[in-house]
C-alpha cells in the first residue's frame, strides 16, 4: 500500500507506535488511518460531484400514478381476472356469433318444437323449433350492445349534468338537481311500462335511451358528490390562482379527481341495464322479436317451464352470469380505486 | 445559494428612479366581508399598503386577523360567495384590479402575479406529474408546445434547486419530500416571472432547516427577478432575515407599519410589543414566558373602538371609544421616522415609554 506511507507519516501516532514497536498501538494508528482515508474518500466523491446521489434510472421504482396503481391491484385480482376474461368471452360472442355457432337462430322447424338437447344442438329447441343455443349465442349483441351504450350514454349524461351542476352551484345545482329528482323518482318498471308502450317502434336504440333518461340521474348524484370534493382541493385555488381558466381547471384538475367514483357506479350499473333490458323484454314492453335476446327467450320460454325447462334455463343462466360478471368487474374496480382500502 | 447574501435587509436590493414613485402594488382602503348565516364578519377594515419592485413586504398576524384574506382580495380568489370585497382599490401597475373583468384577472394571475401557498402536497394535483403541472403554466399562459413546457418545467425545477430534476419531471407529487413540494410551488408560481409573488405562509407546513433553506431560495429569485414579495406569516422569526418592511394585522386592520428592524428593535403598539415579548428567550430560562391575555376577537362582533383594547395592558376609556388612525411615528423630538406608523391613541408611550 503505498498511499499508507503518506498517511502514516502525516500521523504522529503512527510515529510513535512504530518507534516503540509496541503492536497493540501500531494497529490503532492502522486502524485511524483506514478510518480517516476511507471519510476522505467518502468526501472526496461527494465533492466531486455536486448533485447528490440518484440511483440510475432503472434501479429506481417508477412513478405510478392512482391508475398505474389500480392496474396493479388489478392484475392481482382473481375476482377481475374471472370477470374479465367472462366479458371477454361475452364481447366476442356479441361481435362474432358466427365464431360458435353455424345454425342460424331465425331458422326454426316447428315439428322439432320443444324437443330435449341433442347431438348437434346441445341445448334443445324452443316452441318454435329455433335451436337454443344459437338463440343464446346470439342474443348476447342485444343484451351487451344495451348494456354498454346505455351505460355509456347515462355516464356522460350524468357527468356532464353533475359535473357542471357541482362545480358552478347556485342555481344551475338546484335546476340540474331536481331535475335528476322528478326522473329519480320514476319506478324504473311502471315508466317502462307506460313509456316503452306508447312508442310504436321497438328498435335496440329506444331501450337504450329510455334507460340512459331513467338512469343518469344516478350517475349525476356521484358525480356532483365528486365534483364538489375535488373543488374543494387546494390544488384547485391554486390552479385559479395560477391563471387557469373554468374549463381548464374542470377538465385537467377536477374531472381526473371526481372520475374513479363514476366508472365504478357506471360499470355496477352496466350489469343491471343487461337485466333491466331482459326485464323490460320479459314483460313485453322492451325488444320485441325477430330481434333475438335472453329476455324474449325467457318470456317466452316461461309459458312452458313445466314441459321444456331447458328453454328457460339456458338464456337465464347466459343472462346470470354476464350480469354477475359486469358487477364483479364493478367491484374489483371499485376496490382498486378506494385509497382508504389500501 | 449562500447564507451570507439573503441574511441582509434591504440593502444589496436595487430599486431602480421609476418604481419608487410607483408602486407595483397598492391596497388602499381595502374592506372585505363575509356574509355568513350567523351574520356579517368584517374580514379586512380598511387596510392600506403599498409593494415596490424588488421589496419584500411582511404582513404579520395571528390566526383570523385578515392576512389572507387580504391577499386573496389581491389575487381575485376570494371564495364569493361568502366573501365579498366590499371597498377599497387594488392599484396593480396603476391600474384598479376590483374595476376589471373576471377574464382579465384571470390573464394576469400567474402571468403578473402569482401566489404561492402554504400546504405543498394538497397544492399540487395528485393525479399530474410535477413536470405536467409546471409546464402547464406555459401552456396556458403562452400556448407552448407539450414538449417545450417539459423542457422548461426541466430548467425551472432545476433552477429552484431540485437535484436530478431530468428524471424527477416524470414523477408525482406525493414522490417529493416537504421543501422539494414547496420548491415546485414556488417553481410555479416563478414560471412566468411574475411582477409580484404572494407567498401565503410559504414555511409553516415545513421543518426549520427546510424554512431556512426555502426562505432563501424565495429571497434570492426575489433578488434575481426584481420582483415585489409579499409574505404573510405568522413567525416572526421567519421574516426578521428577508423582510425590508413588516405590516402587522390585527382584526383586519394593520395596527403598524415598520422597516423590519425598527420594528424588532422598537415596536410602537402595544400588540407588537405583546408579539415580541412571547417569543422564548434563552435568558429568560426558567421565567414564566409572557403571553398576551385573552383570545382574538370575534370578528362578528368586533370590540368598538380599538379592536386590541380588551387585551391591551395600556388601554384607557378613549380606546374603547375611538378607533385610532394609523398615526405616523416620530422621535420624541418631532423628527418623523420614514415609513413607521402605529394605530394606537398612544404610540408615544408604547414607543418611547
Amino acid at each position: 500500500m503505498p498511499d499508507q506511507e503518506k498517511y502514516n507519516q502525516a500521523d504522529p501516532l503512527s510515529e510513535a507506535g512504530a518507534g516503540d514497536e509496541e503492536m497493540q498501538s501500531a494497529v490503532e494508528s492502522r486502524l485511524m488511518d483506514l478510518g480517516t482515508m476511507e471519510a476522505q474518500t467518502l468526501i472526496k466523491n461527494e465533492r466531486l460531484k455536486d448533485e447528490p446521489e440518484v440511483a440510475p434510472a432503472e434501479l429506481r421504482e417508477a412513478p405510478r400514478s392512482l391508475w398505474q396503481d389500480a392496474w396493479r391491484d388489478l392484475r392481482r385480482n382473481p375476482i377481475f381476472i374471472i370477470s374479465g376474461l367472462l366479458i371477454l368471452f361475452l364481447v366476442v360472442m356479441a361481435l362474432w356469433p358466427g365464431l360458435f355457432t353455424s345454425t342460424d337462430p331465425l331458422q326454426c322447424d316447428l315439428s322439432k318444437s320443444q324437443l330435449g338437447p341433442t347431438s348437434g344442438h346441445p341445448f334443445g329447441y324452443d316452441t318454435q323449433g329455433c335451436d337454443v343455443y344459437a338463440r343464446t349465442i346470439y342474443g348476447a349483441r342485444a343484451s351487451i350492445t344495451v348494456g354498454v351504450c346505455a351505460t355509456v350514454g347515462a355516464a356522460l349524461v350524468g357527468t356532464v349534468l353533475g359535473g357542471l351542476a357541482g362545480f358552478f352551484g347556485g342555481w344551475l345545482d338546484s335546476v340540474v338537481s331536481r331535475i335528476a329528482d322528478i326522473f329519480f323518482g320514476i319506478p324504473i318498471l311502471l315508466g317502462g311500462l307506460v313509456f316503452l308502450s306508447v312508442i310504436p317502434s321497438q328498435s335496440i336504440w329506444i331501450v337504450v335511451a329510455f334507460i340512459v333518461v331513467l338512469g343518469w340521474p344516478q350517475i349525476a348524484r356521484i358525480a356532483r358528490g365528486a365534483v364538489i370534493t375535488a373543488k374543494q382541493q387546494d390544488y384547485v385555488t391554486a390552479a385559479r390562482a395560477l391563471g387557469a381558466s373554468n374549463s381548464r381547471m374542470m377538465l385537467r384538475h377536477i374531472l381526473p379527481n371526481a372520475i374513479a367514483p363514476i366508472i365504478v357506479v357506471a360499470t355496477i350499473a352496466l350489469g343491471t341495464y343487461i337485466s333491466l333490458e331482459a326485464t323490460l323484454s320479459f314483460l313485453g314492453v322492451g325488444l320485441k322479436p325477430p330481434t333475438v335476446s335472453w329476455g324474449i327467450d325467457i318470456s317466452s320460454a316461461s309459458d312452458t317451464f313445466r314441459n321444456a325447462p331447458h328453454m328457460l334455463l339456458f338464456p337465464a343462466a347466459a343472462l346470470s352470469i354476464t350480469v354477475l360478471a359486469f358487477i364483479m368487474l364493478g367491484d374489483a374496480v371499485r376496490d382498486a380505486l378506494d385509497p382508504k382500502l389500501r | 445559494m449562500s447564507t451570507a447574501t439573503s441574511a441582509t435587509g434591504g440593502s444589496p436590493r436595487s430599486v431602480t428612479a421609476d418604481s419608487v414613485d410607483a408602486p407595483l402594488l397598492q391596497v388602499k382602503d381595502l374592506q372585505v366581508e363575509f356574509r355568513t348565516r350567523d351574520g356579517v364578519a368584517k374580514a379586512v377594515n380598511g387596510v392600506n399598503y403599498s409593494v415596490r419592485a424588488g421589496e419584500t413586504l411582511a404582513i404579520l398576524g395571528e390566526s383570523g386577523s385578515g392576512k389572507s384574506v387580504s391577499s386573496q382580495a389581491v389575487m381575485g380568489i376570494l371564495d364569493s360567495p361568502p366573501g365579498f370585497v366590499t371597498g377599497g382599490e387594488i392599484l396593480f401597475k396603476g391600474r384598479d384590479l376590483l374595476k376589471l373583468g373576471n377574464e382579465e384577472r384571470r390573464k394576469i394571475r400567474g402571468s403578473q402575479m402569482a401566489m404561492v401557498f402554504q400546504d405543498a402536497l394538497s397544492s399540487l394535483n395528485p393525479v399530474h406529474t410535477v413536470g405536467m403541472q409546471l409546464g402547464e403554466m406555459y401552456r396556458v399562459h403562452k400556448g407552448t408546445s407539450k414538449k417545450d413546457a417539459k423542457l422548461k418545467a426541466i430548467e425551472l425545477m432545476e433552477k429552484v434547486g431540485i437535484p436530478a430534476a431530468k428524471e424527477r419531471v416524470n414523477q408525482y407529487p406525493h414522490q417529493f419530500s416537504g421543501g422539494m413540494r414547496q420548491r415546485i410551488m414556488i417553481a410555479m408560481a416563478l414560471a412566468l416571472e411574475p411582477d409580484l409573488i404572494i407567498a401565503d405562509e410559504p414555511t409553516t407546513a415545513l421543518d426549520v432547516t427546510v424554512q431556512a433553506q426555502v426562505m432563501e431560495l424565495l429571497a434570492d429569485l426575489q433578488r434575481e427577478y426584481n420582483m415585489g414579495l409579499i409574505l404573510i406569516t405568522h413567525d416572526l422569526g421567519v421574516v426578521a432575515d428577508v423582510a425590508d418592511k413588516i405590516a402587522v394585522m390585527y382584526a383586519g386592520r394593520i395596527v403598524e407599519t415598520a422597516p423590519v428592524h425598527e420594528l424588532y428593535k422598537r415596536p410602537a403598539h402595544p400588540y407588537t410589543k405583546g408579539l415580541l415579548e412571547s417569543i422564548p428567550r434563552l435568558d429568560q430560562k426558567g421565567e414564566e414566558l409572557y403571553a398576551i391575555k385573552g383570545l382574538p376577537p370575534n370578528l362578528l362582533h368586533i370590540p368598538s373602538g380599538c379592536a386590541f383594547n380588551p387585551r391591551c395592558p395600556m388601554a384607557q376609556e378613549i380606546c374603547r371609544s375611538e378607533i385610532p388612525p394609523l398615526h405616523a411615528v416620530t422621535e420624541l423630538d418631532g423628527t418623523p421616522l420614514e415609513g413607521r406608523g402605529s394605530a394606537c391613541h398612544f404610540w408615544k408611550e408604547a414607543l418611547h415609554g
